[in-house]
């Protein structure tokens, strides 16, 4: 007996959440699904929403002041394109909506410059609240606070990497040990759990909780900054109330820089996702990987493919061996670019694992790339073309499918990494198409 | 007329700093320079095998016999730069039983040690070798790191007085008449550790005898002081594996061929070769056909690479080089001989000498030679020691791995370092700093890069082929940042952002050739952590334009 719904979302990462929320939303009656595979690419990100930092076209015009000015410039085949500007500021709006007062940045249309743990800025259009105190257009002075045992933040070369960027603002890093954290390799979710349970840590000054015992540490470094950041390690479940006090204690505002993975912001993002996803009565098969699917003539087709436009009838998913047929009327996928594994490739092609849509790329690998590391990749912009409803296309620029819809990363056609547009792209291509499903299966 | 030094060695590769090591060791001054970091050219673009000689024991014998003997010297003074791997020439159903049979023949009258296995044998030994693998010679093949023992000369010969100078390109040879007397250098960055965005300068180098080690280079350096010196550079593309598929080295056993041979270094496994000869030693296509038949032949011996995942690939040029008249079209049929060009016999140039051809294995035996010319034409009267006295990092070994603590580390992190490191690991590892992880792949610790970053100033590809740092799966995406983050406060901000991303380009300079499966995603995800978390391609710092910060968001 096949697993019934009305949509399911393939993919848990922002697009498929994001999909399977607004098909939620959409049509309230539709019973929707998410699975997912591994852990999602959210871990890997810094929990920025980037809509668009750059002009595709002129990044040496600089960061762009206002993202949605330069949507309607975008080439044809683009994201953002397909869908429509209003449809990015309706995903972005809803985005507000579920992340309520965790993310900041919609009091403005103008993007926001959060300083990197390398130590440049990055624009980005909304930002969780943790990092709001550290915009880099808020002239505030700034203490940037490393540990020892972290290496990825080196807060003195930050700050003066900050003053090179042209901030308006002075920077100055020290570096200290981290009370509690005895091995020199503890894992980021150590420092946070620590700050998390408050837990009892011994320093030179006796028994203390691991914040009073920061707060002490990093006090008697502070000057006159007003402002005080740290890497993004401050707490987990409690993140507010761990910055809040340390805060009150050091009588400045604290604040966290984005960091690599893994990255608290974004499993903090992840969370509040997964949160929404049980309020909003969508089921969350997590773990198991879609092997293959049947077309509506019950052929199974899986790798090499069926005729354009068929109509899929249902999936297999593999859960430890056994194979289990989910079947639904609307399908989404959201599985991710080449990071997430949604797009994969050999020496000789480059495909779409599960119904194996056309992937537009060059026959010729060495094609795939350029020769200067930041350069325009090609590889970056792998990734199905949609149509309008996000319906993947191809080669012949037809619907691979009547009831699959494509989001986030998975699409190609953009360079999220030099657009700084990978978030926005997930929320407007996985509000899209979850909206359309959701519309369609009722 | 007095000079600035004795002896002046040309060329930073395993045989120049193996002849500084040696002529310092001896007592006379010597100077080395160098154009790029140490190993720059050849050495360090080699598939790492420390032969056994069972390679040439049917073509070249005299090779074979000097690499069995240099193998088991280099076991005794470089312990912690060698891995006894062992190796196995590995005959398939369609290759000759006659070859087979000359090849055992052959290492045993070299003197190699060869043991025949059957194909069931030779598949216990290493499990992933095709199964219609029908017999192996086992032979005493191991694998080397060439940059730990290339630095490990130098390092010895600073050790005994000589002065070291990378990053101190030869623009031209002084020569009065018929004599060389000199070199004039451009420094990089002054002379010292290369520092980044530092002026360059330029020096005059005067020496009593100049000895020409740059290997596929010598011809350039020749035409200097108009010296023709024919090297014949041939090219050869490894391909590197993100895994060890096998511990052994393994080689086909047939006549001669591309892509036939597998060396388990360190974490990974390198395929190797090509030969074919280049006109420019800078400036050869790397091709991708180059690559696709590396793994394609080599999967006829060990079936996985089809679907293993390689990281990058590299090309090196081996400065092959025959006695003119003798013809040979194919670079595969070259002696791995090496010949010393004495260029006031064969010129009527005095002071200067050129050594070219040979090969890696025997480098140490390459400098005693040329060292003993060297002292014979300077009237010294010293003898070589370098086959009896332990490299640094080599001398005490055994006591070392029974005795020694673990630093605080986790123990693979230790081990790795340990292994690395050899005797020096004490004085390097022991601190009351935190020492924290850098690059996780390989295990490298901050005191490592530390230790690496006093040898060799803010060139953090100098750090690298100490340490192994940025040298794994990830290439450098997740640990670059951090290597660079160590140069700091010593050097400053535009220092530090220059050395990464000279780095971080180099890095993908090889991984470009590895980009399908796994380690295409390996690259979109190291792309996406620089540019879109870090924003590093498009850095306010370092691009012209100024922005305006007032007109974004300043919080609500």
């Amino acid at each position: 007996m096949a697993i019934e719904d009305d949509v399911l979302v393939i993919g848990g990462g922002l697009a498929g959440a994001t999909a399977a929320l607004a098909a939620a939303d959409a049509a309230p009656d539709v019973r929707v699904r998410l699975v997912t595979y591994k852990q999602s690419t959210l871990r890997h990100a810094s929990g920025l929403i980037d809509i668009l930092g750059y002009a595709p076209d002129s990044p040496e015009e600089g960061p762009l002041v206002d993202p949605f000015d330069a949507l309607s410039d975008l080439p044809e085949g683009h994201p953002y394109e397909r869908v429509g500007s209003d449809a990015v500021r309706e995903a972005l709006a809803f985005f507000d909506d579920v992340a309520g007062d965790a993310y900041a940045g919609d009091h403005t249309d103008a993007n926001a410059l959060v300083p990197t743990h390398g130590g440049t800025v990055k624009p980005t259009a909304r930002y969780p609240v943790s990092t709001a105190d550290g915009l880099a257009s808020d002239d505030r002075d700034a203490l940037l606070v490393g540990f020892e045992t972290l290496p990825d933040f080196e807060a003195p070369l930050a700050a003066a990497h900050l003053e090179a960027a042209g901030a308006p603002f002075s920077a100055r890093g020290a570096t200290i040990p981290f009370p509690g954290v005895v091995r020199d390799d503890a894992k980021v979710t150590r420092y946070a759990h620590l700050l998390d349970q408050d837990e009892t840590v011994t320093t030179g000054a006796g028994e203390t909780g691991a914040r009073e015992a920061l707060a002490t540490t990093v006090a008697e470094r502070l000057g006159d900054e007003s402002r005080v950041g740290f890497p993004a390690v401050l707490g987990d479940e409690h993140a507010a109330e761990v910055r809040a006090d340390l805060a009150a204690a050091l009588g400045a505002d604290v604040f966290e820089v984005p960091m690599g993975p893994p990255s608290l912001p974004g499993m903090r993002l992840e969370d509040l996702l997964y949160d929404a996803l049980e309020e909003a009565g969508v089921r969350v098969t997590s773990g198991v990987p879609v092997i293959d699917y049947e077309t509506a003539e019950a052929d199974a087709v899986a790798a090499d493919g069926g005729s354009g436009g068929d109509r899929i009838e249902r999936v297999v998913v593999d859960r430890n061996g056994t194979e289990i047929p989910y079947r639904a009327d609307q399908y989404v996928l959201a599985t991710g670019g080449l990071v997430g594994k949604g797009v994969r490739s050999e020496r000789e092609r480059v495909f779409e694992p599960i119904f194996d849509c056309h992937v537009p790329h060059a026959a010729d690998r060495y094609d795939w790339f350029v020769d200067d590391v930041f350069g325009d990749q090609p590889y970056a912009r792998f990734g199905l073309a949609s149509d309008r409803e996000l319906r993947p296309l191809d080669a012949d620029d037809e619907p691979e499918f009547s009831n699959l819809r494509a989001a986030g990363a998975v699409l190609g056609g953009y360079d999220f990494a030099a657009e700084k547009s990978g978030a926005g792209v997930s929320l407007a291509t996985g509000y899209v198409a979850g909206t359309r499903a959701g519309e369609e299966a009722e | 007329m007095a000079t600035d030094t004795e002896v002046l060695v040309l060329g930073g590769g395993s045989t120049g700093c193996g002849i500084a090591r040696d002529l310092a060791m001896r007592g006379l001054e010597v100077t080395l320079v160098e154009r790029g970091n140490l190993t720059d050219g050849t050495t360090g673009r080699m598939h790492g095998l420390l032969h056994s000689g069972g390679r040439y024991a049917v073509s070249d014998r005299a090779s074979a016999t000097e690499c069995i003997e240099e193998n088991e010297i280099l076991r005794e003074i470089a312990g912690h730069c060698v891995e006894e791997t062992g190796g196995l020439f590995v005959q398939r159903p369609e290759d000759s039983d006659d070859y087979f049979q000359e090849k055992l023949e052959g290492c045993r009258d070299c003197g190699i040690p060869a043991r025949v296995l059957s194909g069931r044998e030779a598949r216990e030994v290493e499990p992933y070798l095709a199964e219609d693998v029908k017999r192996a010679i086992e032979v005493p093949d191991g694998a080397v790191d060439p940059f730990r023992l290339c630095v490990a000369n130098a390092i010895d010969a600073e050790t005994h007085g000589a002065r070291v100078e990378t990053h101190a390109e030869v623009v031209d040879l002084l020569r009065d008449g018929d004599d060389v007397y000199g070199v004039e250098v451009r420094h990089e960055s002054g002379p010292g550790k290369r520092t980044h965005a530092a002026a360059g300068t330029t020096e005059e180098i005067t020496a009593e005898y100049v000895v020409n080690a740059t290997g596929a280079w010598a011809g350039e350096i020749g035409a200097m002081a108009d010296l023709e010196i024919e090297v014949r550079p041939s090219k050869g593309v490894m391909t590197i594996m993100n895994v060890r598929q096998v511990d052994t080295v393994i080689n086909r056993c047939r006549p001669k061929g591309d892509a036939d041979i597998v060396v388990p270094h360190e974490t990974t496994a390198i395929l190797g070769t090509t030969d074919e000869e280049v006109s420019d030693p800078d400036d050869f296509p790397e091709d991708q056909w180059e690559v696709d038949q590396m793994i394609d032949t080599l999967s006829e011996l060990v079936p996985i690479l089809e679907e293993a995942r390689t990281i990058r690939s590299f090309w090196g040029v081996r400065p092959l080089y025959e006695p003119p008249g003798t013809g040979t079209q194919d670079p595969t049929d070259i002696t791995r001989d090496f010949f010393l060009l004495d260029h006031a016999d064969r010129d009527g140039v005095s002071g200067i000498s050129s050594i070219v051809g040979g090969k890696f294995t025997t480098y140490r035996a390459m400098a005693e030679e040329i060292s003993d010319h060297v002292c014979e034409k300077l009237g010294v009267n010293a003898s070589c020691a370098t086959a009896d006295e332990p490299l640094p990092g080599s001398e005490d070994i055994a006591t070392l791995e029974a005795g020694m603590d673990d630093f605080g580390l986790r123990s693979p992190v230790a081990r790795r370092s340990k292994q690395r490191l050899g005797s020096r690991a004490s004085e390097v590892l022991e601190t009351d700093e935190a020492n924290p992880v850098i690059c996780q792949c390989e295990g490298v610790t901050r005191a490592e890069v530390c230790d690496a970053i006093d040898q060799s100033g803010t060139d953090l590809n100098a750090v690298r082929i100490r340490t192994r740092a940025s040298m794994g799966n990830c290439q450098g995406g997740f640990c670059c940042q951090n290597m660079a983050n160590e140069l700091h406060p010593e050097y400053d901000e535009e220092t530090v952002r220059a050395a990464l991303d000279e780095l971080f380009q180099e890095r993908w300079k090889g991984e470009r050739h590895a980009l399908w499966g796994e380690q295409l995603s390996q690259a979109m995800l190291n792309y996406a952590l620089h540019a879109t978390t870090m924003n590093r391609d498009r850095d306010p710092a370092g691009e012209p334009t100024t922005i305006e910060f007032a007109d974004f968001d300043g919080g609500a």
